[in-house]
């Protein structure tokens, strides 16, 4: 079960995430990637973290994917014109690009670790919420009051910027 | 039964694919994209390892946490940087990231 | 009073009286005066009194360095035999000396710095005659140094005068190189730097007879230095630049015979290594007879003088380096200090007369014009060539027969000498004294004023009887003897001949002589000494200068300086072509870069 659920929402992901950079329109961009996001919140809920995985479709899917819907619409974006490839710096970002996956593959495949397959937990399904909740406001407090005031200056810092005179 | 490396190498797949979006595609919005693809890459490794690295039967969910941080902190860059935009695009009225390159030696 | 407050106050008093001269009298001149002559009459009764008392001891000041157990340098005083004598020779010619200046320098300017300069070096003198250890020496050996450079240069307006300051400074540094490593092997061998210790320390060379030897040589170099002997000698005829009484005082009777009361002092300890008294005897004898023979050329009153008194050191080195008693230099030190002085004195009162004229073809027949200065400058004159019943006759007859018995060869170096002493000095009195008056000048010379009279006169008296036997008795048994030795009966002859052809050949020659007859170039350019050592500084110092500078600029500034901040700018240069602009070139870098890190952190162990 959790195999073809792992085969099946994986090569989902990869596949949308492939098209939401390589389409032409960036309205059809956007709702790739929404797609994408998506199916990897059902592979995060898949490896049981449920609050995770619903964070994942609420926040992403719903807040950022619509912030770029709008923004899109809002610099009224067509498709766009196609200017002449520049060869060497598509080579370069190709030989990068492959580079770092030659790494990758020859990392997760030479170490016998990864090949495990998946252990059982000692208590099934644990409360997932009650779990991070804890570790959160145990272990992760001052962060999590960090992460409040990283929001409000963001927060503060879009209003200032999209303002349409600077006096 | 999926392994952790069978996650580890869709992970690494996904973070290419952000990467030459990154590095590939002309315009500023399909870039700022690609960020986002390559931050989820990262989330879905995180979640793997936090399933699989199991210490004495029990799950670790610092890894959880940390991906809950790497959601809130992408958010609130994709607000800052979608409002960098906009104010680019009424100065220059383009999005094509090749005519932007006025800070130069 | 304590004994050993009254060395103390014998030894301050001088450096007291220039501090102060120093601070308050810029403008009084008699104030000026009067403290130097007072510290000097200070010292003086202080010397006689220790002499009188015969007050011996060593008295500590204080622990100036102590390392450990064996670097040890006190200062302190030593007053013993040898020292009691030096002290009561230095302290009577100083207030001689201090006297006459007040009429010599009265119209000269600088007449503060004057008699400070001589304060300064009376503390110094009396520094090295009462030292008690080689390092407390050596420090006031530098000591005079300064105070004869900054006497020579007292005319510092003068080119000459500056540049002859100089010299005698540099040149005395080189000997004093010499000494300071004598000094450093004596201590790496016995460990201890006091005299007493190291005179009686003989016993520990016997197994190295070189090490002794080389250590000997070395501190004589400080001789050689000080006291002007062959080859460091070139500076003693340029100090004449000074005024005239710090020629008599400094360069005549005291300070050019530290050098040899410093081989008197280690006596014990030098006559331990015949090899060094060997060098030490001929380093004597040549300079005896080569500044003999240079002084038959001079035409400058001083410079007659300033030879004679080489050739005169170099009889009394000679007599430390025959290693009878360390009384034998010394007794010659002695009665030169009073005639030399005397002459010098004389020579001033002469200068003084003809208006600062020096050249002694310009004066003539100032017999009658100048009668003590003349009567003195007979006293003197026939002392220092040793006529009989004259002080110098017993010093350097002493010194001539000691040689005969030891070292045969020695001897008609020294006779030869003995025979030109009498040549120049009759020259001198000839020309300068003799026939007609020259010039306008000596026609109208006149007397000195008393208070540059009376010195001379008070000088002429131990200038006649300082070589009485009483008086040899008085101030020499306790420090060696002074027996005269067994020689043949033809000896004695031989000096009477020598000092008789020389007085007769100059009379003949020079009786009605208008300009000199005999003129050598090799002698009158002394020997062209000067011009090689001028050469050897050129050659030597020159191209060293030259090849550091060469460095300096090359290496230092280009490479070093220049080529670093060359290298940092275009490194910069080469960097700043980075900047382009283009977002996803950055981008690209970056990537490259994580990459490249993440490969080294892999595969990198």
């Amino acid at each position: 079960m959790l195999l073809a659920s792992y085969w099946f929402f994986s090569t989902l992901t990869v596949a949308f995430g492939a098209t939401a950079i390589l389409l032409r329109n960036p309205v059809s961009c956007a709702m790739s990637l929404a797609v994408c996001f998506i199916s990897l919140a059902a592979l995060f809920i898949s490896l049981d973290a449920t609050l995770i995985g619903i964070m994942q479709v609420l926040v992403y899917a719903g807040a950022v994917m619509v912030l770029f819907l709008f923004i899109i619409m809002l610099l009224d974006l067509r498709m766009e014109k196609s200017r002449r490839l520049n060869f060497g710096a598509t080579l370069g970002g190709g030989l990068v690009i492959a580079a770092f996956l030659s790494m990758l593959v020859k990392v997760v495949l030479s170490d016998p670790g990864f090949a495990k397959p998946l252990p059982p937990l000692a208590t099934p399904a644990p409360d997932n919420v009650r779990m991070i909740g804890l570790t959160l406001f145990h272990s992760y407090a001052l962060p999590f009051e960090a992460i409040g005031v990283l929001l409000l200056s963001a927060t503060v810092g879009v209003i200032v910027l999209s303002r349409r005179t600077l006096r | 039964m999926p392994t952790l490396a069978n996650y580890l190498i869709a992970s690494g797949i996904l973070f290419a694919i952000g990467l030459g979006g990154v590095m590939l595609r002309r315009s500023i919005i399909i870039i700022f994209m690609g960020l986002e693809i390559m931050l989820n890459a990262a989330n879905l490794s995180l979640i793997a390892f936090s399933r699989y690295g199991l210490v004495n039967g029990h799950q670790l969910f610092d890894a959880q946490v940390l991906v809950f941080f790497i959601i809130t902190v992408a958010a609130a860059e994709v607000a800052v940087g979608l409002a960098i935009i906009v104010s680019l695009y009424r100065a220059r009225q383009t999005t094509h990231v090749e005519d932007i390159d006025t800070l130069k030696f | 009073m304590q004994p050993t407050t009254i060395a103390w106050i014998t030894l301050c008093a001088p450096i007291l009286a220039a501090a102060l001269i120093l601070l308050v009298t810029r403008t009084n001149k008699p104030l000026a005066a009067g403290l130097a002559i007072l510290s000097a009459l200070i010292a003086c009764a202080g010397g006689w009194f220790l002499f009188s008392q015969g007050v011996t001891g060593d008295f500590l000041g204080f622990n100036w360095i102590s390392i450990g157990d064996s670097f040890q340098v006190p200062i302190g005083i030593a007053l013993d035999p040898l020292s009691r004598t030096m002290l009561v020779i230095v302290t009577t010619i100083a207030p001689l000396v201090f006297i006459y200046s007040i009429g010599y320098m009265k119209d000269e300017e600088g007449y503060w710095r004057y008699f400070a300069g001589l304060a300064l070096f009376l503390f110094s003198m009396l520094g090295i005659v009462l030292a008690n250890n080689l390092v407390m020496m050596f420090i006031f050996w530098e000591l005079v140094g300064v105070s004869s450079y900054i006497l020579i240069g007292h005319y510092f307006r003068k080119d000459s005068a500056a540049d002859a300051a100089k010299q005698a400074f540099l040149v005395n540094r080189i000997g004093d190189f010499g000494f300071m490593l004598g000094i450093l092997l004596f201590w790496v061998s016995t460990g201890t730097f006091s005299f007493s210790a190291l005179n009686s320390s003989a016993g520990l060379f016997v197994e190295h007879p070189t090490m002794l030897g080389v250590a000997c040589v070395l501190i004589f170099c400080g001789t050689v230095g000080k006291s002007a002997q062959f080859p460091l000698h070139v500076w003693l005829p340029n100090s004449m630049e000074g005024p005239t009484p710090v020629s008599s005082l400094l360069h005549a009777a005291t300070m050019v015979a530290a050098g040899v009361y410093l081989l008197a002092r280690i006596f014990p300890i030098l006559s331990a290594s015949p090899e060094a008294c060997d060098v030490v005897a001929w380093t004597g004898a040549i300079t005896a007879l080569g500044a003999g023979i240079l002084a038959t050329q001079q035409d400058d009153i001083k410079g007659i003088l300033a030879y004679s008194t080489i050739s005169q050191l170099g009889y009394m080195v000679t007599g430390a380096g025959l290693a009878v008693s360390a009384a034998l230099p010394m007794f010659h030190l002695f009665t030169h200090a009073f005639f030399k002085c005397l002459l010098f004195l004389t020579a001033g009162s002469v200068i003084l007369g003809m208006h600062h004229e020096q050249n002694i073809w310009k004066m003539g027949g100032l017999m009658k014009k100048m009668p003590i200065t003349f009567l003195t400058y007979c006293c003197g004159m026939l002392a220092l060539s040793g006529c009989p019943f004259f002080s110098g006759h017993y010093s350097k007859d002493l010194i001539m027969a000691c040689s005969w018995e030891h070292h045969r060869g020695i001897f008609w170096v020294v006779v030869i000498a003995a025979a030109l002493t009498p040549f120049y000095m009759t020259r001198q009195a000839m020309v300068v004294f003799f026939g007609k008056a020259r010039t306008e000048h000596s026609e109208h010379a006149h007397e000195s004023p008393l208070v540059m009279i009376i010195p001379l006169i008070l000088l002429a008296i131990p200038a006649v009887c300082a070589g009485y036997a009483p008086v040899e008795h008085f101030f020499f048994h306790e420090i060696g003897s002074l027996a005269e030795p067994e020689v043949p009966t033809f000896v004695p002859t031989i000096f009477m001949a020598a000092f008789l052809a020389g007085l007769g050949l100059a009379f003949l020659i020079y009786r009605k002589a208008e300009k000199d007859p005999i003129r050598i170039p090799f002698l009158e350019n002394r020997f062209y000494i000067d011009d090689l050592y001028f050469w050897i500084v050129r050659i030597i110092q020159g191209g060293f200068a030259r090849i550091c500078s060469f460095v300096d600029r090359w290496f230092i500034d280009g490479i070093l300086v220049r080529g670093s901040a060359t290298l940092v700018w275009s490194i910069g240069f080469a960097l700043r072509f980075l900047q382009l602009g283009n977002i996803q070139a950055y981008a690209f870098f970056f990537g490259a870069g994580v990459i490249g890190l993440i490969y080294l952190i892999l595969n990198v162990r």
